[in-house]
């Protein structure tokens, strides 16, 4: 009996698998299909580049890279930086006001940035940042969630440590460059994936700061490529959304353990 | 000595602020002014070059409330939350359930699960496009193996919110498992030693065991998943756009729409403000109930 509920549950697993990942593999499959082979499910049909090919040509896709490169890195050097720093203040020094600004930083991890497009927005263009990859990422960089990690982080460094090097005549920033940051590297580790895998995918906010080709990230890219009005058939929409998720997805496959600690460790995105 | 104390204390409030000061300067910009912001110009009216705005009260609010569209999108919206949150968290416990436990590829299983995760929104639109495409779509094709009729799922009123539903929770079940999947090896193995000298069945033992201990987890991805449902929208800009007839419109997507298609900033503030509020409710579940060491560690 239960060697048959046993069976009956694997089943199940593995059947709901093979439905989770499907839509990954249709697209996959009629990406390098011809339409028509890959509406018909033909199995023999010939394998083809064409879809890539028509789809790289619709679109300056590696300018669209490049951007989403650029974003992720503007975002993740900004958070560490902010991050870091406030981080550590509240980990590790007294003084006072202390407590209430961190109730208003645990606030804003509800304040959704993505909630508040309209003001942000109003205020990216008071900067002068509208269309700017800067415009894109700011609101993103003195991440509450981030301040957060930080500070568990920082907090669980033994008190010795800082002692030892405060002996050394290590100050305060020397302390926190040469003995902190070097200690936290799991949790920036973790941060950083979690951070490049949420700003890869980004899409509503990237969408409304950026308005021309030379600034847009990759999501945005491919949903106007992909609009209904471009008349653009399945098999090359398949194969534009294949090339950009690639990098991340493979590097997902690669580094798969990694990546899921890291979001364990982030707890939240 | 205390003089030294003293300076030392000092030496550290100074410190902390200059340190504080530029995520803090960041999060004034861009979450406590604009929280503040919107609500004022929430009190506002619209700006026209024939009449400046002037301050009309609570308006604006009014319009909304009188406003049928709103009414849909906030009724469509809780529908969305009513079904996403319930089924992605019973999904992911049977994922983690099964992921932990001993079955045949269980590292292809754990990745298939996971993938949807690390893919954006847009892309897991565009690939479920080729599902729900009317004649040429997965689904239809499936269905007319069966003979079924071929279905518009994403141009009817009937069909298309649960087309967006669908994604929503093909996204995010298996991102919540594996909050549980650590939260599950955490359990030690006597519990299930000892329940099976007791004779307990698996199912009495995952019901009476295994569930109460994973309720910290669960309540965590309970409040992720009501933030879900507020800003996972932006599959509806590839699949449906709201419609048809507002029938798939969710109230983070319409907000969009009123202030950069509409150009109704002022309406789109005060819903705006609303939304927070509801955040504020989720905020207060969280510090109410949740214990915070559960994932913070």
């Amino acid at each position: 009996m239960s060697k048959l509920s046993h069976y009956v549950e694997s089943a199940g697993a593995i059947l709901l698998a093979i439905i989770w990942i499907s839509p990954l593999l249709f697209a996959f499959w009629a990406a390098f299909h011809s339409t028509s082979d890959a509406v018909n499910f033909n199995i023999t049909s010939a394998w083809t580049l064409d879809n890539f090919r028509t789809a790289w040509e619709g679109a300056p896709w590696l300018k669209y890279f490049l951007n989403t490169f650029l974003l992720v890195t503007i975002v993740l050097i900004g958070q560490f930086f902010f991050t870091t720093l406030a981080g550590f203040a509240f980990a590790k020094l007294e003084f006072p006001g202390k407590n209430f600004v961190f109730i208003l930083v645990l606030m804003q991890l509800f304040i959704l940035p993505e909630v508040l497009i309209v003001e942000n927005y109003a205020m990216v263009s008071r900067l002068g940042l509208f269309d700017s990859l800067f415009g894109v990422g700011m609101p993103y960089m003195a991440s509450a969630f981030g301040i957060f990690l930080m500070r568990q982080s920082f907090k669980s460094v033994p008190i010795e440590l800082h002692e030892a090097a405060r002996i050394e005549g290590c100050g305060l920033l020397g302390i926190l460059w040469r003995v902190y940051v070097p200690l936290a590297k799991p949790t920036y580790l973790a941060y950083a994936l979690v951070s490049v895998s949420t700003h890869w995918n980004n899409f509503l906010w990237p969408l409304i700061v950026t308005n021309s080709p030379d600034t847009r990230p990759l999501t945005v890219g491919l949903s106007i490529f992909g609009a209904p009005e471009n008349g653009v058939d399945i098999s090359i929409i398949s194969a534009a959304t294949m090339m950009s998720v690639a990098p991340l997805l493979i590097a997902f496959l690669v580094f798969q353990r990694q990546f899921v600690q890291a979001f364990l460790r982030a707890g939240i995105k | 000595m205390s003089n030294h104390i003293n300076l030392e204390r000092r030496r550290q409030a100074i410190y902390g602020w200059l340190m504080l000061s530029p995520a803090a300067l960041m999060l004034s910009i861009f979450a406590f002014y604009p929280s503040g912001a919107t609500f004022f110009s929430s009190l506002f009216s619209k700006h026209t070059r024939r009449r400046p705005s002037e301050f009309i009260g609570i308006e604006n609010y009014n319009d909304l409330f009188a406003d049928p569209t709103f009414w849909l999108v906030v009724k469509n919206n809780l529908f969305y939350a009513a079904i996403t949150i319930p089924v992605s968290i019973v999904i992911a416990l049977s994922m983690a359930l099964w992921a932990n436990s001993k079955i045949p590829a269980r590292g292809f299983v754990r990745t298939a699960y996971f993938t949807p995760t690390v893919l954006p929104m847009i892309a897991a639109a565009n690939l479920w496009l080729f599902f729900y495409t009317p004649g040429l779509g997965v689904l239809d094709q499936i269905g007319s193996l069966f003979g079924l009729q071929s279905v518009n799922w994403l141009g009817q009123p009937e069909t298309a919110l649960w087309a967006i539903i669908f994604v929503t929770i093909w996204k995010e079940a298996g991102f919540f498992m594996i909050f549980y999947l650590a939260a599950l090896q955490t359990i030690p193995e006597d519990y299930k030693e000892a329940a099976d000298i007791e004779g307990t069945s698996r199912w009495t033992y995952t019901r009476r065991i295994v569930l109460p201990l994973l309720m910290p987890t669960t309540l965590f991805i309970l409040v992720n998943a009501m933030i879900n449902s507020v800003k996972l929208i932006d599959h509806l800009f590839i699949l449906t756009k709201g419609g048809p007839s507002d029938a798939s419109k969710l109230i983070l997507y319409y907000i969009w729409e009123m202030a950069f298609a509409f150009f109704d900033a002022p309406h789109a503030a005060a819903m705006t403000i609303l939304i927070l509020l509801v955040l504020c409710i989720v905020a207060a579940i969280q510090f109410i109930y949740l214990d915070r060491r559960t994932h913070y560690q």
